[in-house]
């Protein structure tokens, strides 16, 4: 009930945020707050890594293939080994400071899902707050460099003739098609789907994940570098078994975009510390 | 559980007490069976025909199963003729005889029975068909109207509803002898043809809003009727799963080719839309001897009928064809996709600049 209170009063929270932030800096993660415990991290070493851009491009008025950069993750970066549970995220709610987005989402042993890029942001704020770390979404860039082999790149090759909207129709439509159709979409048990290289469990899972980055059409010069970019943050990028594109408040995927494709069976997330912001 | 059995149970002998034994005079005609397909295809057939009327002979089996419709657990106590839902179209021409043996397995539980809308008296049939499980029957009835007509169970009381929101409905397709024909009397032919079945369907959830499971259809009946009684569907489906004819599922064409699309919906009125192409003729009644529609944008199907329109491919891509209460399309289900292959004409559509950030005249200006 005291903390119910506390948190009702948003100066109070701010407050006790900042005095748990110097607090919690140089201490190990259990004492940061007898409450909510900082969750399980994997450190990954800073590295440079070839990434797949996200986003739209076009060359010469017509769709380009996303290029392939060259891309340094320049901190160790500090991300969560497993998906937010339904359970973890509940408290959240409980603490009137995450919408609820379920009611029956009290598993302690599943990813959270029917969660938009809101409700995630709402989370990350709480869960710094109640811990004094410093958690957010990670970037693109970001989860691709933790997903590792779990990254699933299916851009499609350049077309021979681009100027044929109808066949490259056609191979974006076949592609999303032939994607393996996941037929239980229910959510598993945290690590169902098991680790990856980095120990990191449960990517491109049946749940796909919130990243932070915003969706971009950049359009090319004949050099193959941006001219020009428009960017719209009102659409974030998803990733999982396929990258995706989404609204920030929808909830449920399959009610996300105009596309034909595949959508993802699931929205959840998992967030990444980072202190130094 | 009693109460449920006696309710269906009383429904049946009620609907018995019409069906009277008959046996048919000899009928000397040519005789060919066919083989019915799964929908949205349909068995080869003749668009125009110069042979005499013929006995037609169709087997129809009644399915009673459990099929997954849509996510979320969405399961369905279906009821089904040939396993399908649609059933198949069954394809026949004018002055011919439609000769089916149905047959109810003795692993099923209820009656069933079939009312034919292209067939004259007797229910369409269903007061001559009604089988209990472990019986088979036979109906002939002659093709004397030409069009695209529904056929589906009848077996009396609430079971109607009921059987045909759980899957058991197809439709018939009586071609005219001499072929489809434009408004002058100009030949029209097609490619290719497929049928869609629309259906709404109506499943029960539990109070957190998940779908409910029943061990049998019997369990499944009141829930089931409460909701239908209301009369809002938690799908509205082409082929009676969502995505039947999306991605993998998605109908081939080429360009140039000529398909017909025959469309039924037994319950709610349905209004099909091509995103992308058009009706170039449009029999919206489904009636050969009306004289079609042509160019329409969106046509619109009754509840309780089939329509037929038939369309030139003239883009490669994918089409949408849906139902344009774009709720009931995007919402609830009721979309299909044509998947065509051809040539892009730029005479007909281009994007004549990729998009790209807003440029004002004073920005363009500057910057060049």
């Amino acid at each position: 009930m005291l903390r119910a209170w506390k948190i009702r009063i948003l100066g109070a929270a701010v407050v006790a945020f900042t005095v748990i932030a110097v607090f919690a800096s140089g201490h190990s993660p259990e004492l940061a707050t007898s409450r909510v415990p900082i969750p399980d991290l994997v450190e990954l070493r800073s590295g440079t890594f070839r990434y797949r851009a996200a986003g739209e491009f076009t060359r010469d008025g017509k769709p380009a293939t996303a290029p392939i950069m060259a891309t340094t993750i320049k901190r160790t970066l500090a991300v969560m080994r497993n998906q937010v549970t339904a359970a973890n995220y509940q408290r959240c709610v409980a603490a009137e400071a995450c919408p609820t987005v379920d009611p029956d989402a009290a598993a302690p042993d599943r990813p959270v899902v029917n969660v938009s890029w809101w409700d995630a942001q709402a989370y990350a704020v709480w869960l710094s707050r109640e811990t004094g770390a410093h958690f957010r979404l990670p970037t693109d860039e970001e989860w691709a460099y933790a997903a590792a082999s779990r990254f699933n790149d299916d851009a499609l090759p350049e077309f021979s003739d681009v100027s044929d909207p109808g066949r490259r129709a056609l191979a974006i439509y076949d592609r999303d098609a032939s994607r393996e159709e996941i037929l239980d979409k229910a959510p598993q048990p945290i690590g169902s789907f098991g680790a990856n290289e980095n120990g990191l469990f449960d990517l491109a899972g049946n749940v796909w994940e919130w990243t932070d980055t915003c969706f971009v059409r950049s359009t090319l010069d004949a050099r193959g570098e941006v001219a020009m970019i428009t960017v719209n943050c009102g659409v974030r990028v998803v990733e999982g078994r396929h990258r995706t594109y989404m609204t920030d408040f929808i909830r449920d995927a399959r009610a996300g975009g105009c596309s034909v494709g595949t959508p993802p069976s699931n929205l959840g997330f998992r967030l990444v510390r980072d202190d130094d912001r | 559980m009693i109460s449920r059995r006696t309710a269906i149970t009383g429904a049946v002998v009620a609907a018995a007490v019409f069906a009277a034994p008959a046996l048919a005079k000899e009928l000397t005609l040519p005789r060919q069976k066919v083989e019915l397909v799964a929908p949205p295809f349909v068995h080869p057939h003749e668009q125009a025909t110069r042979q005499s009327p013929k006995i037609m002979e169709f087997r129809l089996v009644a399915e009673e199963k459990d099929l997954v419709i849509g996510g979320r657990g969405a399961k369905l106590k279906a009821m089904t003729f040939n396993g399908s839902i649609p059933a198949p179209l069954m394809v026949v021409h004018e002055g011919d005889y439609v000769e089916v043996t149905l047959v109810n397995p003795s692993t099923n539980v209820m009656a069933h029975n079939i009312d034919f809308h292209a067939a004259t008296g007797a229910a369409g049939g269903g007061d001559l068909t009604l089988i209990q499980p472990g019986e088979q029957v036979v109906l002939r009835w002659k093709a004397t109207r030409t069009g695209v007509f529904v056929y589906h169970c009848i077996p009396g009381g609430s079971m109607v509803p009921w059987h045909i929101a759980s899957g058991m409905s197809g439709a018939v397709m009586v071609l005219p002898r001499g072929g489809l024909k434009d408004g002058s009397g100009k030949p029209l032919r097609y490619d290719r043809v497929y049928y869609i079945g629309e259906q709404d369907f109506y499943l029960p959830r539990d109070a957190k809003g998940k779908f409910k499971t029943y061990a049998t259809h019997m369990d499944a009946f009141e829930d089931t009727m409460e909701l239908m009684r209301k009369l809002v569907p938690t799908h509205v489906l082409f082929n009676g799963r969502d995505g039947a004819l999306t991605g993998k599922g998605a109908m081939p064409a080429k360009v140039g080719e000529t398909v017909l699309i025959v469309h039924s919906q037994v319950d709610r009125d349905s209004r099909p839309h091509i995103v992308g192409g058009h009706g170039d003729y449009v029999w919206e009644t489904g009636k050969f001897s009306n004289r079609p529609e042509v160019n329409v944008e969106t046509w619109f199907i009754r509840g309780g009928s089939a329509g037929a329109a038939l369309y030139k491919f003239l883009q490669p891509g994918i089409y949408a064809y849906v139902n344009h209460n774009m709720i009931e399309a995007f919402e609830l289900g009721a979309t299909a996709h044509f998947r065509v292959e051809g040539i892009w004409n730029d005479d007909l559509m281009t994007q004549v600049k990729p998009p790209e950030p807003i440029r004002t005249e004073t920005i363009q200006g500057k910057a060049e």
